[in-house]
């Protein structure tokens, strides 16, 4: 069970939050200054929408795994949370970004 | 030998999932609750995606800051978030000690998660007062379309300055209230003034269809569920239900971190050798800034 044990110590805690906070600090900086060069148009969205939304998700999959604790349960704790969330959201997603856009034939 | 296979398939033992029974529904509940939450940030992303033209940006939107003069865009949202990562910071410490049995620095730490949490519901309520008195104002026209009124260098000027000129007047209304009439007055006395769309593109009126598209117009100042100053409606209404809803959550956080922290003080947890319910509160702690970790990310920089 040694994978399932937590780390020891309040260092850990720490060091996700720098992590948090500096991709926190790069978004809002990106957010404010938006180079031009990111501006540029890929998969339908800006590059630098498109970095927000990668820097957003490592930011959601640090909360849940350490934060949450979840990096340590057991195998089926995992997938039981895992699973549904991770298809649903992207089943979700991929609906109204693919079917959603019949909205323009209106 | 049967007790063992029992244990490998759920790895848990007689405690399936090897997690306590409130942890697990907690886990569940929070599985649904970000279904919610998902479904409420697509339904934005596609009404905005049908609307993303006349959408207006949010570094124009929130500009604000407590304290400080101008345009301060995200500034103020930044702020926010790093309390509520702080904050969350503060709820892992208080589950660490709490895995300890240490009963007084479980307090402490879930005192300052209070204090975090009730920040950040009053930084939200200012925020919701700036966006319901508003900021410039705008005009809405005949069609319901939302204009801004903007000088032809394309800087956009509140009703105080158009009102008032721009020597007297303020960069922002100041809850100040004009009427339709003397602001399509000023407008139509000066020469210099046409109405701009509020969303990415800009693209403003000539002077022509400007005077023009004043006829049945209204001024509006401030947003709420019928009106909104800073474009498109259904902007509004998303940004008081998300955040509201979202807002919500951290009321309730904070009011359940409060019944925990009480429970911490009686020494409840020590009676029952686990802390438990430190833990259960702090998943739902941690839940609340994932949502904003989205919010934030979907209303503010995208």
């Amino acid at each position: 069970m040694s994978d399932h044990e937590s780390p020891q110590g309040t260092a850990w805690i720490w060091k996700i939050f720098w992590l948090l906070l500096v991709i926190t600090t790069v978004e809002v900086v990106l957010g404010i200054i938006k180079p031009e060069i990111l501006l540029t148009s890929l998969a339908g969205t800006s590059i630098l929408n498109l970095i927000f939304i990668g820097l957003t998700l490592v930011k959601a999959a640090y909360i849940v795994q350490y934060f949450m604790h979840l990096k340590y349960e057991v195998t089926s704790l995992k997938y039981a949370i895992y699973l549904p969330v991770l298809i649903l959201i992207p089943y979700l997603t991929f609906i109204l970004i693919f079917e959603g856009q019949a909205i323009f034939e209106f | 030998m049967s007790k063992n296979k029992i244990a490998s398939a759920w790895s848990g033992g007689n405690e399936p999932m090897n997690s306590e029974y409130g942890k697990m529904m907690m886990w569940f509940f929070l599985i649904s609750d970000a279904l919610t939450f998902s479904g409420f940030l697509t339904a934005y992303a596609f009404v905005r995606f049908r609307f993303e033209t006349q959408w207006p940006v949010a570094e124009d939107v929130f500009t604000h800051f407590p304290g400080l003069k101008g345009d301060q865009p995200l500034l103020y949202v930044a702020f926010m978030t790093f309390v509520l990562i702080m904050s969350s910071v503060t709820m892992v410490l208080a589950v660490n000690a709490g895995h300890q049995l240490k009963r007084n620095v479980t307090a402490w730490w879930m005192v300052a998660t209070i204090i975090g949490g009730g920040i950040f519901v009053s930084s939200q309520a200012w925020e919701w007062y700036h966006f319901i008195i508003g900021d410039k104002g705008a005009i809405e026209l005949s069609t319901s379309e939302v204009m801004k009124v903007a000088n032809r260098d394309g800087n956009v000027l509140s009703l105080s300055q158009i009102v008032q000129g721009m020597d007297k007047g303020h960069s922002a209304n100041h809850e100040l209230l004009f009427s339709d009439e003397e602001v399509f007055e000023s407008i139509r006395a000066n020469n210099n003034l046409v109405l701009q769309s509020p969303g990415k593109d800009h693209t403003p009126f000539n002077r022509e269809a400007t005077i023009k598209a004043l006829d049945g117009a209204h001024v509006i100042q401030g947003a709420n569920m019928y009106h909104n100053e800073y474009g498109k409606q259904q902007f509004a209404n998303f940004f008081f239900f998300i955040t509201g809803f979202h807002g919500f959550h951290v009321f309730s956080g904070v009011v359940l971190n409060i019944m925990v922290f009480y429970n911490v003080m009686l020494g409840t947890y020590d009676r029952r050798k686990t802390y438990g319910m430190v833990e259960k509160v702090g998943l739902y702690w941690h839940f609340v800034d994932l949502v904003w970790v989205f919010v934030f990310t979907f209303f503010y920089l995208v």
